[in-house]
């Protein structure tokens, strides 16, 4: 079920690989023939841009490319929970608590609060009943920490 | 622009038309890799190319797309120190030294969290990638040093185990919510 974090292998990247990277972590222009306005920009051929990114994704350098959606800006519930598992239980607690679809991301981390996600539900109303449910399903106390300030989402990982 | 700044969290569920939601559910799993991906998004929902470049930039004037962009995978980059530091900060401090942290480069989240004393005393979390774990704790340092005395204590906890990672699929559950509004 879970997988080991580092099982693919560093990408070997050229030089036009990462110039891409670099320039599309900052986004797409929402323009007419946008591909095309940014292979302009690293003067290239738009065919190969396009060609570029297909392998990029192919080969999972990129995990996705698309527009990225704010979820509660778009009316949903989100936040990020801990719990802390005894080692013995760890492995089937993850199991009792993955199977909850509002789960989206958990992972293992090393502190005596050994597990973290984020649930996502479709109302912010729903968040409590899930934490409560989960609560009662593991039988161990959900640590509830939604953001009260957001100082900051982009990632751009230089290459 | 709109994901570096202090955002109220009110919905704008409320300004999102059918037409907005059913780009939102062509789109999240990604854009077509296409010369004209809006034409592609449109034959997709039934609207012009045009019509959803308009309601995407929209969106993005709105907030609702933080942006259209490529996420890298962090691991086939050679991002594999991925810490999540965690910090005690002075709560008449916070908003102010928040900010400023979310402006050191390599910080990719950045938010205000709620203390569960006595077991959890850390209210900033701030996200962090290296190559390897000497530069997460090195940018770790710059962190400390920015938040001097205001900061009484930090820790950065690695990731060991990806346990589950599916992505948020918000807009489908509330596709399906408003379709079954509409039948009762």
């Amino acid at each position: 079920m879970s997988a080991p974090m580092a099982k693919h292998d560093i990408a070997d990247l050229d030089v036009l690989d990462r110039r891409i990277i670099n320039r599309l972590q900052d986004g797409l222009p929402v323009v007419e023939a946008p591909f095309a306005a940014v292979a302009d920009e690293l003067a290239i051929d738009e065919q190969v841009l396009l060609e570029r990114l297909k392998a990029l994704k192919e080969n999972g350098v990129l995990s996705r490319f698309g527009p990225m959606y704010h979820a509660e800006r778009l009316g949903g519930g989100l936040t990020l929970a801990a719990m802390a598992i005894p080692e013995a239980r760890f492995d089937e607690i993850v199991e009792r608590v993955n199977t909850f679809p509002e789960v989206a991301h958990n992972y293992r981390r090393e502190h005596r609060l050994n597990m973290w996600f984020v649930l996502a539900t479709e109302t912010p109303e729903r968040i409590a009943e899930v934490i409560a449910a989960i609560e009662a399903d593991t039988g161990y106390p959900v640590y509830n920490m939604p953001k009260q300030e957001e100082f900051h989402v982009r990632l751009h990982l230089p290459v | 622009m709109s994901d570096s700044t202090c955002l109220s969290e009110a919905p704008t569920d409320a300004v999102l038309d059918e037409r907005d939601r059913a780009i939102v559910l062509a789109t999240q799993s990604g854009l077509p890799l296409v010369s004209d991906p809006w034409a592609a998004v449109g034959e997709q929902v039934g609207m012009s190319a045009e019509e959803v470049r308009r309601r995407m930039a929209r969106m993005q004037e709105l907030g609702v797309i933080r942006r259209i962009a490529a996420v890298p995978n962090h691991y086939r980059l050679g991002y594999v120190a991925n810490g999540m530091t965690v910090w005690d900060v002075d709560d008449t401090h916070i908003d102010r030294l928040g900010r400023e942290v979310a402006r050191l480069p390599g910080v990719s989240h950045c938010y205000r969290r709620p203390r569960h004393l006595p077991e959890w005393p850390y209210n900033l979390f701030a996200m962090l990638h290296g190559r390897s774990r000497e530069e997460v704790e090195r940018q770790a340092e710059e962190l400390a040093a920015l938040l001097g005395d205001a900061c009484r204590s930090h820790r950065i906890l690695y990731s060991s185990r990806i346990l589950k990672k599916t992505g948020l699929r918000l807009a489908k559950r509330h596709a399906e919510t408003d379709r079954s509004a509409e039948k009762t």
